[in-house]
């Protein structure tokens, strides 16, 4: 707020008669009722749309126009009516039906084998209504480490937990990637309390029911508790991925998570980290270190610093291959306690089947308010999920930037929405168009070399 | 033999397999192994016909029996090597191959029919390719893949030493420490991987068993079976569908009375020791009246011992129990006379003198072949008294099936089985595996594993009396009579063929008119090495043959 003579504020007021009044706040109003203004000039209808067509969009000769119509969307509209199986002709008729039913939510579906609101002419004959394509999605929620974060609980999202999000979506990436191959990744923030995965290639489109559970577990190391204590798939030596995921890990838990979530300050906590070490000998060892210092940093280093002892000793006193083992199993305890504190939590139900549906990127959280943001993974560290823009915040700036939205351009470029489109379009879209734009172009010389019957 | 092949009918076998089959161009293959794309060659007569399918058959029950004892596949791999040698052995090498493709062949024409026969075909012969494709040396897996077009290809030295550090700590990982170091110290060939495609492997990615680098994983050899065997299941699974629709349209009406009928009865057949005729077998006239209680606890399985309770306590047993108890008596070696004698005696206090001739005497003389039509009936196998249901009032059948769960407790406790040995059987019966539930409480009542598994109540009988001579020591001309019929039972062949039983059949008779002793060696020279299921004490020198009284 700026400190302008009362007299100044008001000639700004009779300038702009069409401005709202200055002490109109959209962040104070229901965001259900804000869903209107939002359809019509926040949600970047264009950019979503070039995505979903996968370059079927233009006029080139190779495109499948029928693409984008059998893809389904769900709506959610205002109290929580679900209406599935939406379709649309094309990037237009998909912003019109926006604009006009206002969905609190929108969720992506699979790409059908013919318009999903004319399956029920299919169902039942030949192969009947069936999903063909569909991206590979993973869903990861914060609600799923309540028992290691102390910061808060269910809903609960701040910069003290964000970090396990961050390493998720690190470790997902970087598995995609390298193992699997996969280049087409958007990372989006779930609104409220998590992120998820879209894996956009045409090979992880195409991928089916099984091999997208294969690909999840892949992934799964975490499998429950048991009395108190996380259960882990890891053995006494590490797979490849899993020792590249630990690498990470461990300097995240180190820098971050054991530090700000404070990890071994309360009785509650320490003792459930003890649970991890392997016999009660170790144990006391380590509780009697920490009678000497406090702060969650040096106990973690005492904590290793006797279990390397121990190791050590191991090592030296059993006879060689079996002293090595227990010395391995010893220092696993330190391993168990970071992968179980720190690993990705994957819902594996989201990711396992073809026809899930899944939140669609820019929608509006109804709780929150919050915009459904891309992340771009190599910033994932720094991404601080409480001042994402909010429906209310964005509306606020259009307002205040009305000058510069009125020249023609899309409202949103005017305000913090331009950041995410441009998150959007750097991390993820624009890879995606020139490899969709190339796979165009191949088709079309595939299609020149075929030889045909003209002269 | 050859009577079987009338002239016209040489060639005739190969000619309906053609016509059901889709003959590609001839495959000599350098390989043991075949993926079945092409039928064999050359003549088929009707008798390796039969023979040879129910030689495989013998092979895919014993690879479904031990998946049902929970045997999971890694363990299995040496035992089904060894059951696929010990049947499906041949005179020549070059023969081996051709009694493969030609016992794979017909069982596809008798197995294509239903939904149900073409699935058990498909697991069992799935499960019977991986272990042998897993036997065979990485050369002639590659070959193999190669001849049969598969687009597998192992690594090459540069990419092999690319990746060896990250392979030896996948090995790592698996506990495969051995393998892990072998593989550093630069002791596996590239050939050992091979490069696929992700998603051709879900199971192996899932559990993080393979080296995944852009896309592509890195799959050792002893993995690569379950990769081969995908393209072998989708092709039988096609070929059986073609296979029924073509059998049912072209072949059956004009093999009505040739092939067809052997075909037909393949998928029920019952493969095990012929208990037709007791006279043949040397058994008759062994066992008397009065032996039976005592043989009743001894050596009875538990269905024939609850009928055998159930008739001397209410003294009668209604028709369908009178017929199996009656057959398996007289499979035993009960003659008619006797059989006559123990029957009056149990059911005198409901039907005394007169009535027992009039209501019952007839019957038993009918099973004996002696009223009505003659027929010389045969005890009934497992198959057929698991699928007889008794109503109420009625204690036949199977009781691993009609018992519950606390009746076949008790009534195995009273049998004296041994404890851990009940609790397994309960839980087979409850599976589902009934003929495994009875193997398990023989095992448990005789102390000792059961060779053959159980699949006739007489061969529970004979399985029991061996091992009990086996126990005791060889102690009396009559169960060396009885060892001696079991061996002559062990033929291959369904009762009432006259072809293949006849010899045996009369080197039987032979071996029954001798002493007990010479007849043993002679008979195992006359069957030859190999379907013969006879355990260690069959082959113990006759000369300890001693007569006690």
């Amino acid at each position: 707020m700026s400190e302008q003579p009362v007299a100044e504020v008001k000639a700004e007021v009779k300038l702009e008669p069409a401005a709202q009044p200055a002490d109109a706040d959209f962040t104070n109003v229901g965001v259900q009722f804000l869903m209107a203004p939002y359809y019509s000039r926040l949600f970047p209808h264009q950019e979503v749309y070039k995505w979903l067509a996968y370059g079927n969009d233009g006029k080139h000769p190779m495109v499948d126009a029928s693409f984008f119509q059998h893809r389904e969307f769900c709506f959610t509209l205002d109290g929580d009516i679900f209406v599935r199986y939406q379709s649309f002709k094309d990037g237009l008729e998909l912003a019109a039906a926006l604009k006009d039913r206002c969905p609190s939510k929108i969720d992506i579906g699979p790409v059908y084998n013919v318009e999903p609101q004319r399956r029920a002419a299919y169902q039942g004959s030949g192969q009947g209504f069936c999903p063909m394509e569909r991206e590979l999605v993973f869903d990861i929620d914060l609600t799923d480490y309540d028992d290691v974060r102390t910061c808060g609980r269910e809903g609960h999202i701040c910069i003290k937990c964000w970090p396990l999000m961050a390493a998720a979506i690190k470790i997902l990436d970087a598995g995609l990637r390298q193992d699997f191959g996969f280049q087409h990744i958007l990372f989006v923030f779930s609104g409220r309390r998590g992120v998820h995965c879209w894996v956009c290639d045409e090979r992880a489109r195409k991928l089916t029911d099984e091999q997208r559970s294969a690909i999840a577990s892949y992934f799964a190391v975490y499998k429950g508790q048991e009395r108190g204590v996380a259960k882990l798939a890891l053995g006494l030596d590490d797979h490849p991925a899993l020792a590249r995921a630990y690498a990470l890990l461990k300097g995240a838990f180190e820098d971050r998570i054991l530090p700000e979530q404070g990890l071994l300050e309360d009785e509650a906590q320490r003792k459930a980290i003890l649970a991890y070490l392997p016999n009660d000998a170790i144990r006391n060892a380590v509780e009697r270190r920490w009678d000497g210092v406090s702060s969650s940093a040096d106990r973690w280093e005492a904590l290793q610093d006797e279990v390397e002892t121990e190791a050590q000793a191991l090592e030296a006193n059993r006879k060689s291959s079996e002293g090595a083992r227990a010395a391995k199993a010893m220092r696993k305890a330190v391993k168990d306690i970071v992968c179980a504190y720190t690993y990705p939590r994957l819902d594996m139900e989201v990711s396992k089947k073809m026809n899930h549906l899944l939140k669609a990127p820019f929608c509006v959280h109804p709780k929150t308010g919050k915009v459904c943001v891309p992340i771009d993974p190599e910033a994932a560290w720094e991404f601080d999920p409480e001042t994402v823009c909010t429906v209310g915040g964005l509306l606020n700036q259009l307002n205040s930037n009305s000058a510069a939205a009125a020249q023609g351009e899309e409202p949103w470029r005017a305000t913090d929405m331009s950041q995410a489109v441009e998150t959007f379009r750097a991390c993820f879209l624009d890879a995606l168009q020139a490899e969709v734009k190339e796979g165009l172009a191949e088709k079309l010389r595939q299609a020149a070399a075929a030889p045909t019957l003209a002269w | 033999m050859a009577t079987f092949l009338a002239a016209g009918a040489v060639g005739g076998a190969r000619k309906v397999l053609a016509e059901v089959q889709q003959p590609n161009r001839v495959h000599r293959s350098k390989v043991a192994l075949s993926m079945y794309r092409d039928m064999p060659e050359g003549e088929i007569a009707i008798e390796e016909f039969e023979r040879f399918a129910m030689d495989r058959l013998r092979v895919l029950k014993g690879v479904d029996d031990l998946k049902a004892k929970g045997f999971r596949v890694d363990q299995m791999q040496d035992k089904v090597i060894e059951l696929y040698d010990k049947h499906m052995a041949t005179a020549q090498r070059e023969e081996k191959q051709r009694k493969d493709a030609v016992s794979h062949f017909v069982l596809r024409l008798a197995y294509c029919r239903t939904e149900d026969l073409r699935r058990w075909l498909i697991s069992q012969e799935c499960d019977l390719f991986k272990a042998r494709f897993k036997d065979l040396p990485p050369r002639d897996q590659r070959v193999f893949m190669e001849a049969n077009e598969l687009p597998f290809r192992p690594l090459g030295r540069p990419d092999f030493e690319e990746v060896q550090e990250q392979l030896a700590q996948v090995l790592l990982s698996l506990g495969q420490a051995q393998q892990a170091s072998a593989l550093l110290n630069g002791k596996v060939p590239p050939e050992s991987y091979y490069k696929v495609p992700f998603e051709q492997v879900p199971d192996l990615v899932a559990s993080r068993r393979v080296y995944l680098q852009a896309g592509y994983a890195y799959v050792s050899k002893d993995q690569m079976s379950s990769l081969v065997v995908q393209p072998f299941r989708s092709a039988l699974s096609k070929a059986l569908v073609l296979t029924a629709r073509r059998w049912a349209a072209v072949v059956a009406p004009a093999e009505a009375d040739r092939l067809a009928p052997v075909v037909e009865s393949l998928s029920q057949r019952y493969l095990g020791p012929d208990y037709s005729d007791a006279e043949k077998r040397g058994v008759a006239g062994t066992i008397t009246a009065r032996d039976i209680p005592v043989l009743s606890k001894s050596s009875f399985p538990l269905c024939m011992v609850s009928m055998q309770q159930a008739l001397h306590d209410s003294h009668h047993l209604k028709h369908d129990g009178r017929m199996q108890l009656g057959l398996f008596l007289k499979g035993i070696g009960l003659p008619l006379e006797e059989a006559m004698c123990f029957w009056r005696t149990e059911m005198a206090a409901v039907a005394p003198g007169d009535k027992f001739d009039k209501q019952y005497a007839y019957n038993v003389r009918h099973n004996y072949g002696k009223e009505g039509n003659r027929k010389d009936y045969t005890p009934y196998t497992c198959a057929k008294i698991i699928t007889s249901t008794p109503g109420v009032g009625q204690v036949h059948g199977c009781p691993y099936k009609t018992f519950s769960q606390e009746s076949l407790r008790s009534a195995l406790a009273r049998l004296q089985v041994a404890p851990s040995n009940i609790e397994a059987a309960v839980g087979m019966a409850a599976a589902g595996n009934f003929q495994l539930a009875c193997e398990s409480a023989w095992e448990g009542k005789h102390g000792c594993a059961c060779n053959t598994g159980i699949n006739h109540p007489n061969q529970y009988f004979e399985e029991s009396r061996k091992a009990i001579q086996a126990q005791q020591g060889p102690a009396d001309p009559a169960a060396a009579t009885v060892a001696a019929g079991g061996a002559a039972a062990a033929a291959a062949g369904p009762p009432k063929t006259p072809g293949p039983a006849a010899p045996a059949a009369a080197a039987a008779a032979a071996a029954a008119a001798g002493s007990g002793g010479g007849a043993t060696t002679q008979l195992q020279d006359v069957l030859g090495g190999s379907s013969q299921q006879q355990p260690q004490p069959d082959s113990a020198p006759p000369a300890k043959v001693q007569r006690t009284d």
